[in-house]
């Protein structure tokens, strides 16, 4: 797949995710919008075994670790036809399958339930370990929020991974800078991420994460190492931008959970559908 | 003979890896007293030492059964139960088939005081939807529930073990079933006192004091907090004079709790008395002489029933 169709993909799921936070009146367009570039790249041209009728055992897995970016899962789901793209209307409606933040027992298809910022990490390490005792060649991968790694246990998995080897780990850390209080460097500074994580044991890809090329390079390169041998699980460490892709949204810490109103929507609609143009 | 059930759980647990390789066990540095280190010794592969970190060790322990295995994450009840948004989210709503070993539970284990002691954990797990919560009394009844929870129960659960020994009560040739109360000391109807864990000892040893004064009592055990037999309990209260509960744990949410609520819930007038740790903390000291403090011993108990009937 081309850059530029990955670009108009990308622009297609970015409307779905506008569509259904305004329908929903709520949520959280900003991390969303951050990391559909990296979950296209990731679900579209990297994860094996993970279509819909023919779902595999030894399939590669998912674990949304920042549970409120799950919009963005949703339309890659629709697009992958798990779920109709009519059903993307009920997202946050009472009963719905598409909870506001990841439900596993409701959609299966989806590892983890998450929401509670922090657990996603050790979850999947669990699947990763558990796949291995079962001599799956699967690899499971794990996308977080920077604003999410000042939970406690973000670390203890990040030291207890390396311990264990897991090089079918592949870890994405969606680095947007925001978080409901402030910019991350204010609220609680992470950084040097790239430092910290490497000093646990992980082998890190500096990447920008709205560069389709840096991206299918990094896991590219995540998986080239696993099948080359190595022992350390890797961190993605994707720099991107909250909003990205609506302007009046971009680096807007406003937009964190914050569902577009009508014209809003129209207007950021038109945005994403004539960016590329402009 | 006396053994502590946790050691009864470390045996029962290395003896069904043998034929049940989907049991998988983490630990966070407390092996050597949760007993899990039987199983780690035997099945290192299946083993897994997540180091003094619980809330990554219960998440991994999730992520293991999505792949279908049987975790058994173990540490003390206390710092477990301390990391209730993982237990809450990762395991209990994502249904997560872990059973979650808290050991240490109570008073009992003595010396090292409050922050070892599990003391809120079985009102906190009772709390999560289909969490079951088991706390046997014995080193057969220990058995009995650790296979049970390998080959039977379905969900999420909490397993509550003691530190100290207990003395065998189960009798022998009774049908064990894992969700119902069981009958320890017979007596015809008069009081009807209901205890779990440890305490079960307690209660049957003051059972025999206050039998020889002429007083009734029957003991049963309760080794499933949840789902809790409301049917049992309401069936053999009919008739009693007064029901007593004895729980090494706060009875704010334990054992006394359960009771009531059935009890209430059935109509029912009866009067009860809740044995227990009461609002309150623990404290360093020998075992022994914290029963007797915090009014779970065979004498305290003994004296709480007689200041009640007489």
């Amino acid at each position: 797949m081309p850059s530029t169709e990955l670009s108009s993909l990308t622009d297609e799921l970015r409307i779905w995710i506008i569509d259904m936070l305004e329908e929903a009146k709520s949520g959280h367009p900003g991390g969303s919008l951050s990391a559909i570039d990296l979950l296209t790249v990731l679900w579209f041209k990297e994860m094996r075994g993970i279509e819909v009728n023919n779902l595999k055992d030894d399939r590669d897995r998912f674990v949304l670790s920042k549970g409120h970016g799950v919009p963005a899962l949703y339309a890659i789901l629709a697009k992958k036809n798990f779920i109709p793209v009519e059903e993307l209307k009920t997202l946050r409606k009472t009963g719905a399958r598409l909870q506001g933040h990841p439900d596993r027992v409701r959609l299966p298809i989806l590892e983890a339930s998450t929401g509670s910022l922090g657990q996603g990490l050790s979850v999947a390490q669990g699947i990763a370990l558990g796949l291995r005792l079962q001599k799956k060649h699967s690899r499971v991968f794990c996308l977080m929020g920077d604003g999410e790694t000042q939970e406690g246990q973000i670390w203890e998995a990040a030291m207890s991974a390396p311990k264990f080897k897991l090089s079918n780990l592949c870890a994405i850390l969606d680095c947007n800078e925001g978080q409901i209080d402030g910019p991350v460097s204010q609220v609680m500074p992470i950084e040097p991420v790239a430092d910290k994580w490497k000093a646990f044991g992980w082998h890190v890809i500096d990447i920008n994460g709205h560069d389709f090329g840096q991206i299918e390079n990094a896991y590219q390169e995540a998986r080239t190492l696993q099948e080359k041998g190595g022992t350390k699980p890797v961190l993605i460490l994707a720099r991107t931008v909250k909003g990205k892709g609506v302007p009046f949204m971009e680096h807007k810490i406003e937009w964190h959970g914050v569902a577009p109103k009508a014209d809003e929507a129209s207007i950021a609609r038109d945005f994403i559908r004539n960016g590329r143009k402009n | 003979m006396a053994k502590a059930t946790r050691q009864a759980f470390g045996e029962a647990l290395a003896k069904l890896g043998e034929t049940h390789p989907e049991i998988v066990v983490l630990d966070a540095d407390l092996a050597k007293s949760t007993k899990s280190e039987i199983f780690g010794k035997k099945f290192p592969d299946r083993f897994f030492e997540m180091g003094i970190a619980e809330a990554n060790m219960i998440g991994t322990a999730a992520g293991l059964a999505f792949t279908g295995k049987i975790p058994f994450a173990c540490s003390f009840g206390c710092f477990l139960t301390g990391r209730y948004d993982t237990i809450r989210l990762s395991v209990a709503y994502s249904q997560a088939r872990v059973r979650l070993v808290g050991t240490h539970a109570g008073v009992g284990i003595g010396d090292d005081g409050h922050s070892q002691m599990g003391l809120e954990d079985i009102s906190l797990m009772r709390s999560l939807p289909t969490m079951g919560v088991f706390q046997p009394m014995d080193a057969r009844d220990t058995e009995l529930i650790v296979e049970y929870l390998v080959k039977e129960w379905k969900g999420p659960a909490y397993l509550r073990l003691t530190r100290q020994n207990v003395p065998d009560l189960f009798p022998s040739g009774a049908k064990f079933n894992p969700l119902k109360l069981m009958e320890i000391k017979k007596a015809s109807p008069g009081i009807l006192c209901v205890a779990t864990g440890a305490a079960v000892t307690e209660a049957v040893q003051a059972a025999e004091k206050l039998t020889a004064q002429g007083i009734s009592i029957s003991v049963w055990n309760a080794s499933c907090l949840k789902p809790f037999d409301n049917e049992t309990l309401v069936s053999i209260a009919k008739g009693a004079k007064l029901v007593i509960t004895v729980e090494d744990h706060s009875v704010i949410g334990g054992l006394g709790t359960c009771v009531a609520e059935a009890l209430a819930q059935a109509g029912s007038s009866i009067s009860l008395v809740k044995l227990g740790i009461q609002d309150t903390f623990g404290e360093s000291g020998e075992g022994f002489e914290l029963y007797e403090k915090f009014g779970l011993s065979a004498l305290a108990i003994t004296k709480a029933v007689i200041q009640r009937v007489r």
